[in-house]
């Protein structure tokens, strides 16, 4: 029952929060700029097109008035055309936005099978070769830039091996849509080779963002797991002769994953900022390429739209991790 | 404790502190230890795209222009906007978190949710807003940066200004009559001090990335500023030809972000005492 | 084994710490002996050795340190020449088993005290063969019976209940009763207890020790319990050994302790318990650095009898009377004199 209450309690925070980043992303579009209509109908429109923007979105009312329109505007799911693509941007971007999630979700299933174990191992045997190893790894791993290590995999694997695709999502039409997962969704349907394609053009592009994320993984699963081994219960469990390995996989495991899950959100945040850039090498058609070519075009609403949604997204996965967390500590209760 | 921990642990410290210091080197020397200087701004198309040789280091790119210097030269753009982006997000969100954190009223914490909206979202997400509003211009990435990376400082320095508020030496300091600028600038900021000189160490670091992403996405610098990450996206295309190209920014960034991740760690090693770090215990 | 042999024979056991100022001796050349049945208290102050003396029988010594001469024998076996994988599966938890001094931290948060009850039972149950790979539903349900059972014995309401719970949901005297019916469950020779009452509140030690000395009597087990507290010692224990500096001073029967302490350690310690109307009295000085002991008897600093032979000569152990023995070379000889007042 306390669950549910602090589930809710968190919950409630959602709606400032958003709101907070409405209003970010309100200031930074409609008052900064010096002439918001100028921006959002871009560089080749006439001052005929810039004053019916003007007037279309009320652009010369008082700010705050301006903001509950935007506010309004937003939740009813309108945040303007793109230049680009003379779309609405919402459903640009909803449209693109599992592309986006199969990937982030894929390279934090990759992420934590690489760097949970090698983490525990790590802390296991101390100092040993195997651990520095992994420790100068990590060391580098966290200081590349994620869109060099995307060009240089794409070199490596795509160019050179010619193993992977070197861009996109998939070869023509992917499978009829479910969920909008090209894997799930060629798995939902039986279809063994589409599935086959969807993972292969899968394979760089969450490798790319799941190697850093790993090495965050590895970083502080080690601490943590290191913390534990010295904790009096693990001892305790020794002295009474309880098997080694029922020690460290039950019981010290479990507290490095409740570890783990409190940096998921981190971890998450991270891998959101490195979609943009790998989406783009990858030319994988995910909100990180649909910022990269708004960003070209100078597309103005469509940025904007990007922020929003991504910050969005950002924060209910992060309300979902800590209520995770909450349910799985049983000293929260 | 063996050897090897102690020599591994001080070798980053090592490291870290000459990477750091060739970098610093190498941006003011940039002139007399470049081949082209020129080449900044200048180029030859007739050498465009020569892989590395005698004549150009470390080949040259699209336009012709000498790769290793515009490397040096980009050393000074990244050392620039990593320290001043973090110092003017440090200046700004220490004393904010530092008044916050000490009188705790209605207008401190409505900083703080500030703060945590900012903090709701990846750095970069933001900084792609701003810096597409402001224009493609080096000061713009730098304020783009640090109007980003403040809510960081406030957050940290509110935090650890709350749990220092307690202790009896803020007591003993009020009691003797000291001013609440006093106590917080005399005796709770030292400190903190070494938290905050870590983590700005490692900040820049961080900071150097966002800048090499936004960079890289055309939102930094314009041409033909000899920026990293910018230089790293024009190389796209003539890949994978020209692999020399996108390899050596790409190098360069590596180094330096790594030299201040190890220079900021080896600093918490020397400077955090061993006592606060084991007091945190894992579930 | 002969009816009359000890159940413990620790023979002359040297262990030394392996840090980066140096090495310590931390037990040098410690004996002692423990008979079926008998509780025997490690009395002495921090550093003294007595938790190491209590880890090297149980056989978990840190990994700096290193067992340089010696022999610990129980019930027959030389305990320090079995495999790591041996002494775990077959001594620790079933024929010596553990009392730890934090019974907060020796919990895992994250289980139910039940599913640790459980965890220990499935490996170290009366019942198990030794070897045996699975947990049978019926073993498991006989072994579910004890463990209640126990817990009813020691004093804990509503057993059925507690054990759903987590180790943070319960108070510290609960903890400590958890503990003590873990140690017994597995029906073990010899109980190891390490500071067992430091961690809780005054009140509630007399209960918890009343309580141990009861249990233990009625399961025939031997215990080791260490201690600087020599009130749970007077307490609980048959006999008692009194460590100074990784060595034994005195070994004595607790009455013969109190009443005529051979040791000039062991008199000044009881002399320092505060009695009412009196002055409080210390030891004067300072324990000695392991790193650099004190040449001959370690406690000659602090003696009020020292003399040359103390400053040169190592003292062995001499026996004033039977069952009494004591590493001095001037040790007293008559009762001790109630305090002054």
């Amino acid at each position: 029952m306390r669950i549910l209450v602090l589930a809710l309690r968190r919950v409630a925070w959602m709606p400032p929060t958003l709101l907070g980043l409405t209003l970010i992303v309100f200031t930074v579009s409609h008052v900064i700029p010096a002439d918001p209509a100028r921006a959002m109908a871009g560089e080749n429109a006439s001052t005929a097109q810039i004053e019916a923007l003007r007037t279309k979105f009320g652009l010369d009312k008082p700010l705050p008035q301006q903001f509950v329109r935007y506010v309004t505007d937003v939740l009813s799911g309108e945040m303007g055309v793109s230049l680009y693509s003379q779309r609405p941007v919402a459903s640009d971007l909803l449209s693109r936005l599992p592309a986006t999630f199969e990937l982030a979700i894929a390279a934090i299933i990759v992420a934590i099978l690489i760097g949970l174990p090698l983490g525990v191992v790590s802390a296991l045997y101390r100092n040993s070769p195997l651990d520095q190893a992994v420790r100068l790894v990590t060391i580098a791993g966290l200081a590349m830039a994620a869109f060099w290590l995307a060009i240089l995999l794409q070199l490596l694997f795509s160019m050179k091996l010619a193993i992977t695709p070197v861009q996109g999502r998939i070869d023509g039409w992917g499978p009829d849509p479910i969920t909008g997962f090209y894997t799930v969704d060629a798995l939902l349907r039986g279809d063994w080779e589409m599935f086959g394609t969807s993972l292969r053009y899968l394979a760089l592009p969450t490798l790319t963002l799941a190697l850093p994320a790993a090495a965050t993984i590895v970083r502080f699963t080690r601490a943590g797991v290191l913390n534990v081994l010295s904790s009096n219960f693990v001892f305790y469990q020794g002295a009474m002769g309880i098997p080694r390995r029922i020690v460290v996989w039950k019981y010290i495991l479990r507290s490095a994953l409740i570890g783990t899950l409190t940096q998921i959100g981190l971890v998450f945040g991270n891998l959101l900022a490195g979609a943009v850039v790998v989406e783009t090498v990858f030319s994988w058609p995910g909100l990180g390429q649909f910022a990269y070519n708004s960003i070209l075009q100078s597309d103005y609403n469509a940025i904007m739209g990007f922020t929003l949604i991504t910050g969005s997204a950002f924060i209910v996965v992060n309300l979902l991790v800590d209520i995770a967390q909450a349910v799985l500590d049983p000293r929260g209760r | 404790m063996s050897m090897w921990r102690r020599l591994l642990r001080d070798r980053a410290l090592l490291v870290g502190t000459v990477i750091i210091a060739l970098l610093v080197l190498v941006a003011v020397f940039a002139t007399p230890l470049s081949t082209f200087p020129e080449h900044v701004t200048a180029f030859d198309p007739a050498q465009r795209l020569k892989p590395p040789g005698a004549i150009f280091w470390l080949g040259t790119d699209r336009m012709g222009a000498d790769i290793y210097s515009r490397l040096l030269f980009g050393a000074r753009l990244t050392i620039l906007i990593a320290v001043v982006a973090t110092t003017v997000a440090v200046l700004i969100g220490v004393p904010i978190g530092l008044v916050a954190g000490y009188y705790r009223n209605w207008f401190g914490e409505m900083l703080m949710r500030v703060s945590d909206v900012f903090l709701a979202v990846p750095q970069i997400v933001l900084a792609i807003a701003i810096a597409q509003t402001l224009g493609p211009a080096i000061h713009n990435v730098i304020l783009a940066l640090s109007a980003t990376y403040w809510p960081f400082w406030a957050r940290l320095v509110y935090a650890e200004t709350r749990s220092q508020r307690n202790e009896i030496y803020v007591e003993a300091a009020i009691a003797m009559g000291a001013s609440p600028l006093r106590v917080m600038v005399l005796h709770i900021l030292p400190n903190i001090m070494s938290s905050i000189i870590v983590r700005t160490t490692i900040g820049m670091g961080g900071t150097i990335l966002v800048a090499a992403s936004l960079g890289f996405l055309g939102l930094g610098a314009p041409p033909p500023t000899p920026e990293w990450g910018r230089m790293i996206a024009e190389s796209r295309e003539f890949l994978p030809q020209a692999w020399w190209y996108a390899t050596a920014p790409g190098i360069a960034i590596l180094l330096v972000v790594m030299g201040f991740n190890l220079l900021g760690d080896g600093l918490r090693d020397v400077l955090d005492p061993r006592i606060r770090r084991s007091a945190n215990r894992a579930p | 084994m002969p009816p009359d042999a000890p159940l413990l024979d620790v023979a002359a056991l040297s262990v030394s710490f392996h840090a980066e100022s140096g090495v310590a001796r931390v037990l040098d050349e410690v004996s002692l002996s423990l008979r079926p049945g008998e509780i025997m208290g490690l009395v002495g102050e921090s550093g003294c050795g007595k938790t190491t003396l209590a880890r090297a029988v149980l056989g978990v010594l840190p990994p700096n340190a290193a067992i340089d001469r010696g022999r610990i024998v129980f019930a027959g076996e030389d305990l320090l020449a079995l495999s790591p994988s041996e002494a775990a599966s077959r001594i620790r938890g079933r024929a010596i088993t553990f009392i730890p001094q934090d019974p907060y931290g020796s919990f895992s948060p994250l289980f139910t005290v039940g599913d640790q009850l459980a965890e220990l039972m499935r490996w170290k149950s009366p019942e198990r063969q030794p070897g045996e790979g699975g947990y049978s539903r019926a073993r498991r349900q006989r072994d579910r019976e004890r463990a209640v059972a126990m817990l009813r014995a020691v004093q804990l309401p509503d057993p059925e209940r507690l054990i759903a719970k987590y180790p943070h949901e319960l108070s510290g005297g609960q903890r400590q009763r958890v503990m003590i019916a873990m140690a017994l469950l597995p029906e073990p020779k010899l109980v190891i207890a390490d500071e067992p009452t430091t961690a809780l509140d005054v009140t509630i030690q007399a209960q918890i020790l009343k309580l141990l000395r009861g249990l233990i009597a009625a399961h025939g087990a031997s215990v080791l319990f260490t201690t600087h507290d020599l009130g749970a010692a007077w307490e609980i224990c048959d006999r008692v050994t009194v460590m100074y500096a990784g060595q034994e001073a005195e070994t004595a029967a607790v009455a013969t302790f109190f009443t005529r302490p051979a040791h000039p350690y062991g008199r000044m310690l009881l002399d320092s318990l505060p009695t009412q109307g009196s002055a409080l009295r210390g030891i004067p000085g300072e324990v000695p650095n392991p790193f650099a002991p004190p040449s001959g008897c370690r406690f000659h600093p602090r003696c009020p009898r020292a003399a040359a032979d103390c400053v040169a000569i190592h003292p062995a152990a001499r026996a004033p009377a039977i069952g009494h023995s004591v590493r001095c070379h001037h040790p007293y000889l008559d009762a001790r004199a109630e305090p002054a007042r």
